[in-house]
């Protein structure tokens, strides 16, 4: 880290592509050389402040400062919490950060780890910030593509299900934008189309996009396929709910267009929209994405805490 | 005070007709000991119509705020009767509580007394960004 200043990642594009790229390299070698790391941050706490409960990313950062040898202490929902008598963001940061070496932080509110940031002098990472950003899910996102298919630029990327509301896609898409020829094909329905601000970002990029309904049609296209979860509360009525829950569902016989190489990514949880028997097909890697997920989180940290592992 | 003329001070020209009263009470010019002259619907090519707000002493502007108010506007300062210097009213880069977030879904509508902090994101269309949410306002 240059000088003192404080490094947070709220937004992706906190992140500059050439410290991506070290993120990268580091999540990589921690997965060759476990040991090599596993002390790196002895003596050192994370404070996970889950102002509204999400188990998976919790445990993933919780599991990847234990991994460094760290430690972790903090609460995984609001009513756990002080927040439940009306503490704000603000006095909950500003003790925590007397406490913790560097805050993860999931809030319902959109901007909450802004204010942390500006009350702590300690390292911010956004665990989700309402339905604004996560940037360490598309960290996780990035790694998996990275590892899996050995670069981040010139490929097909499918995104299929709820574009209009789901921020890990919309997070992926600015991230990617980033690299050299990526095509996008948006597979959703009319209703959940990818909003006008994001095409608006694709077009003003110059990037190469096609909007389109059926997910087997764009199937041989694709190098990647990252489908998403339409979720019942986006829904005014059960019955359209119902009604395009089941368009999208990923299943053995759409894959069969599909190229040997493919990689299938899910942010998770699933609820069905890919089927359980795609789960054995080796392009399936929604499952491998969380192993990635806590790679890139221990690089995350250390990044962020100016740690520099000695080579062993 | 000589309304044609101002020997030092400040004209406030371009102002849009019938809003000099507003930025005359914006810019608190009340509080002014010296002369303030407010002129309105002078005849102007350029915009129909026009108010002019002259001042009888070289006063600290907040520009930004005048360029929130209304960016069309000119100020001219005028020393021993000569125009000295002329600025433009210009939106400003940063608004701190002068506008409020709509977003129901921002942490400024729940977390007690934290300023409403916009960056100017596009000088032509007018529009700002909530430093929190990202949510876009453009300005009227
Ligand atoms: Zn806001």
């Amino acid at each position: 880290m240059q000088g003192n200043k404080i490094r947070n990642l709220i937004s992706i594009t906190d992140l500059s592509v050439d410290e991506i790229e070290g993120l990268i390299e580091t999540a990589n070698d921690i997965e060759k050389n476990p040991e090599k790391y596993q002390d790196a941050c002895a003596h050192k706490q994370l404070a996970t402040l889950f102002f509204e409960p999400s188990t998976r990313t919790r445990l993933s950062f919780e599991s990847a400062m234990l991994s460094l040898g760290g430690q972790v202490l903090g609460f995984s929902s609001a009513n756990s919490s002080s927040a439940s008598k009306g503490e704000s963001v603000s006095d909950t940061v500003r003790t925590v950060g007397n406490y913790a070496d560097i805050i993860a932080m999931r809030h319902p509110k959109e901007g909450a780890p802004v204010i942390a940031a500006q009350r702590t002098v300690v390292p911010i990472i956004n665990a989700g910030d309402g339905g604004h950003f996560h940037p360490t899910q598309t960290l996780t996102d990035l790694l998996t593509i990275s590892r899996k298919k050995g670069r981040l630029s010139d490929m097909t990327i499918g995104l299929c299900g709820d574009l209009k509301f789901g921020r890990t896609v919309h997070s992926l898409i600015e991230a990617t934008l980033r690299y050299k020829n990526i095509k996008y094909v948006l597979i959703s329905p009319d209703e959940l189309r990818l909003p006008d601000y994001m095409t608006d970002k694709l077009n003003e990029a110059g990037a190469d996009y096609e909007e389109i309904t059926s997910l087997e049609e764009a199937m041989p296209k694709l190098d990647i396929l990252y489908m998403t979860r339409v979720q019942r509360e986006r829904f005014f009525n059960e019955e359209d709910y119902v009604r395009l829950k089941d368009t999208y569902i990923l299943t053995p016989e759409k894959l069969r267009n599909a190229k040997k190489d493919l990689v299938i990514m899910h942010p998770l949880p699933r609820v069905n929209e890919i089927s359980v028997r795609v789960d054995d097909d080796e392009r399936a890697c929604y499952f491998y994405q969380t192993l990635c997920g806590k790679h890139i989180r221990m690089a995350l940290i250390l990044f962020l805490l100016g740690i520099k592992v000695k080579e062993a | 005070m000589n309304i044609d003329g101002v020997n030092t001070g400040i004209v406030l020209d371009h102002i849009k007709a019938g809003k000099s009263m507003e930025i005359y009470e914006y810019l608190g010019l009340d509080k002014l000991s010296s002369c303030v002259a407010i002129i309105q619907n002078v005849k102007s090519g350029k915009y129909g119509k026009k108010d002019i707000i002259k001042i009888d002493e070289i006063i600290d502007l907040d520009l930004d705020a005048l360029g929130y108010f209304d960016s069309n506007i000119t100020v001219n300062y005028i020393k021993d009767g000569k125009l000295v210097e002329k600025k433009h009213a210009e939106l400003p880069d940063r608004l701190t509580d002068v506008i409020k977030c709509k977003n129901p879904r921002c942490i400024t509508s729940t977390e007690q007394e934290i300023p409403h902090v916009f960056e100017l994101v596009d000088k032509e269309k007018k529009m700002y960004r909530c430093v929190y949410c990202d949510a876009l306002v453009k300005l009227k």
